[in-house]
């Protein structure tokens, strides 16, 4: 009798060490992030960020202060939670690096070329422009409801398109997004997915881009992150602020609404 | 060349939050590469952040340490505008540094 | 009945729309990376016809005729040998890499198995987006069953149209000989995969 009890006070532990590491992730995964409490070392990109928007910069000698995010010229507080939106100047809907970019072009003077020769980090670069200066705008909107625009036709095209797009079939693995993103409770390899085409995985999922990814020491964007989606999917490369790129962007903030944003986030 | 190290101190209270964030591949010398070579090992053997000169904190590292290692550490006191330094040596003697006034 | 036909029409030319809409935004929106390139945005008809949420329904006429030309288009192995070496086969499935723009092609592509099954159950690091496999040798070599397995590696639409499942031979992701070795993991009694059964 007693010898049993033993065997199974023994045993017991082992087990649930190895449930909590088959069963949910988060678990393990929780633990290693309360370890970091409030500290991410996006705090760095996120001060560099700011530095960069009052910097001036390009032909025109000029800073980033009168950019118009959606809010009005220079008020960044709020903007990220609210894009992508359709911008009558540029004529289409945009997320926060197509409109970095449009007012690169059209306030600083600077060249398409130039900004999408490096459009995101390499691994060991100490991070780009764009990703410092979305780390900060986002870190303005920390809080705040996700609450992209709709209003306008071109936006709910590009919520059509973003839906389409999500469930698009293509390239010699036959994957879409909806393969991993598609339903709940499933997990590849040990990484838990996020149901996408859901309120509450969408809002995990969109409230915690951009994020500093331990892993390559860099602060990461929401395009980036379907940039490499498409590399695992054996797609070609997904060209930063380009229709595909934004109309995902919209149809996973829009599932996101009313969530509030928690970036940037901190991931593995 | 000493490479960059990011690092901020904020007065709060009487304490000084120091924060640094180091890039460094901290490679435990067990790890092959594609073609199945070991890639050599380069880790951050020392790092020592100091106050308006003197040593605060020496800490002696090893491979266990994750690559772009985030370092975080209290001081006593010690107004705004003092200036706290962190560097770091790897066992290639490599070095790194980084400075900055405590706001 | 006319107003009905004028609305399926519009139905079907604005769904249409949107789906063209789609491959048309994916090529002004990608680029060739390396060795891979806009054509793969390019789909066949049956990435279209799966082109939709799980839960959709499938025209049951056009899914029996691809679950045909997929089961008629399966090859069988040289000389009926399915299976090959279970160590490899191991290797396959453990290995994520392959035809990504990452990878390099003049290497083999894994299979990446574990991304979404359960194999050797000792193995904790593995996904469910996929039954488990674990003891898959449980289920006996006779001809049926190497037959069916082969299938379903080499086209899983033979069986489930419209699967998740990679098409690892009729894609040309994995060779005949790796299949084989694939085939040994799952159903070899020594294999790792089987190591819980009772003998």
């Amino acid at each position: 009798m007693r010898r049993f009890s033993n065997t199974i006070l023994t045993g017991l532990p082992m087990l649930l060490w190895a449930l909590s590491a088959l069963a949910d992730t988060d678990g393990v995964f929780d633990e290693y992030r309360a370890m970091f409490g409030d500290e991410n070392p996006a705090i760095f990109v996120i001060d560099e960020g700011e530095e960069l928007w009052l910097t001036a910069a390009g032909p025109k000698a000029v800073t980033l202060e009168n950019c118009d995010l959606g809010l009005g010229p220079g008020v960044v507080e709020g903007a990220y939670a609210q894009l992508p939106r359709y911008f009558q100047d540029a004529q289409r809907v945009q997320d926060l690096e197509s409109r970095l970019e449009y007012c690169m072009i059209h306030l600083q003077g600077r060249s398409a070329a130039d900004i999408h020769a490096r459009p995101y980090s390499l691994r060991g670069d100490l991070g780009t422009e764009m990703e410092a200066l979305v780390a900060w705008i986002a870190e303005q909107s920390r809080g705040l409801p996700i609450a992209p625009g709709q209003a306008h036709v071109q936006e709910r095209n590009a919520y059509a398109l973003g839906e389409s797009l999500f469930y698009y079939r293509a390239g010699p693995h036959d994957f879409s997004c909806a393969t991993c993103h598609g339903q709940s409770g499933k997990r590849i390899r040990l990484q838990a997915l996020p149901d996408l085409t859901g309120h509450d995985g969408a809002a995990e999922a969109y409230s915690s881009w951009p994020a500093y990814r331990i892993s390559q020491g860099l602060v990461r964007t929401m395009g980036w992150r379907m940039r490499d989606c498409f590399r695992q999917q054996r797609m070609p490369e997904l060209i930063m602020g380009s229709e595909a790129s934004v109309a995902l962007q919209t149809y996973l903030a829009v599932n996101a609404a009313g969530a509030a944003m928690a970036a940037p986030g901190l991931k593995r | 060349m000493a490479s960059r190290i990011r690092i901020r101190a904020q007065l709060k209270g009487d304490e000084c939050e120091v924060k640094a964030l180091m890039r460094h591949p901290m490679e435990t010398g067990l790890r092959k590469d594609q073609l199945g070579d070991p890639i050599p090992a380069r880790f951050i053997e020392e790092v020592t952040v100091s106050h308006n000169g003197s040593t605060v904190l020496a800490a002696f590292w090893g491979a266990a340490v994750s690559a772009n290692p985030f370092l975080g550490t209290r001081l006593q006191g010690g107004p705004v505008g003092d200036t706290v330094n962190v560097s770091w040596r790897d066992n290639l003697g490599e070095t790194g540094e980084g400075e900055t006034k405590i706001r | 009945m006319k107003i009905l036909t004028l609305t399926l029409t519009l139905f079907l030319l604005t769904h249409s729309a949107v789906a063209q809409d789609a491959a048309d935004a994916l090529r002004s929106s990608m680029a060739d990376k390396n060795f891979v390139t806009l054509e793969r945005i390019d789909r066949d008809a049956l990435q279209e016809l799966c082109s939709k949420p799980r839960t959709a329904a499938i025209d049951p006429e056009a899914a029996a005729s691809i679950r045909q030309a997929a089961l008629e288009s399966v090859p069988e192995p040289g000389n009926a040998d399915y299976l090959g070496d279970w160590a490899r086969g191991e290797a396959i499935a453990s290995n994520g890499r392959g035809l990504q723009y990452s990878d390099n092609p003049d290497q083999a592509n894994g299979g990446n198995c574990y991304a979404c099954h359960q194999l050797d159950p000792d193995e904790l690091a593995y996904g469910t987006l996929g039954p488990s496999l674990a003891g898959y040798g449980a289920r006996g070599q006779s001809p049926a069953m190497l037959q069916y397995t082969w299938a379903k590696l080499w086209n899983t639409h033979a069986y489930n149209v419209c699967s998740h499942m990679p098409r690892f031979g009729a894609a040309g992701i994995l060779t005949e000989q790796q299949l084989r070795d694939v085939m040994a993991f799952l159903f070899a009694p020594e294999s790792p995969v089987n190591r819980n059964l009772t003998p």
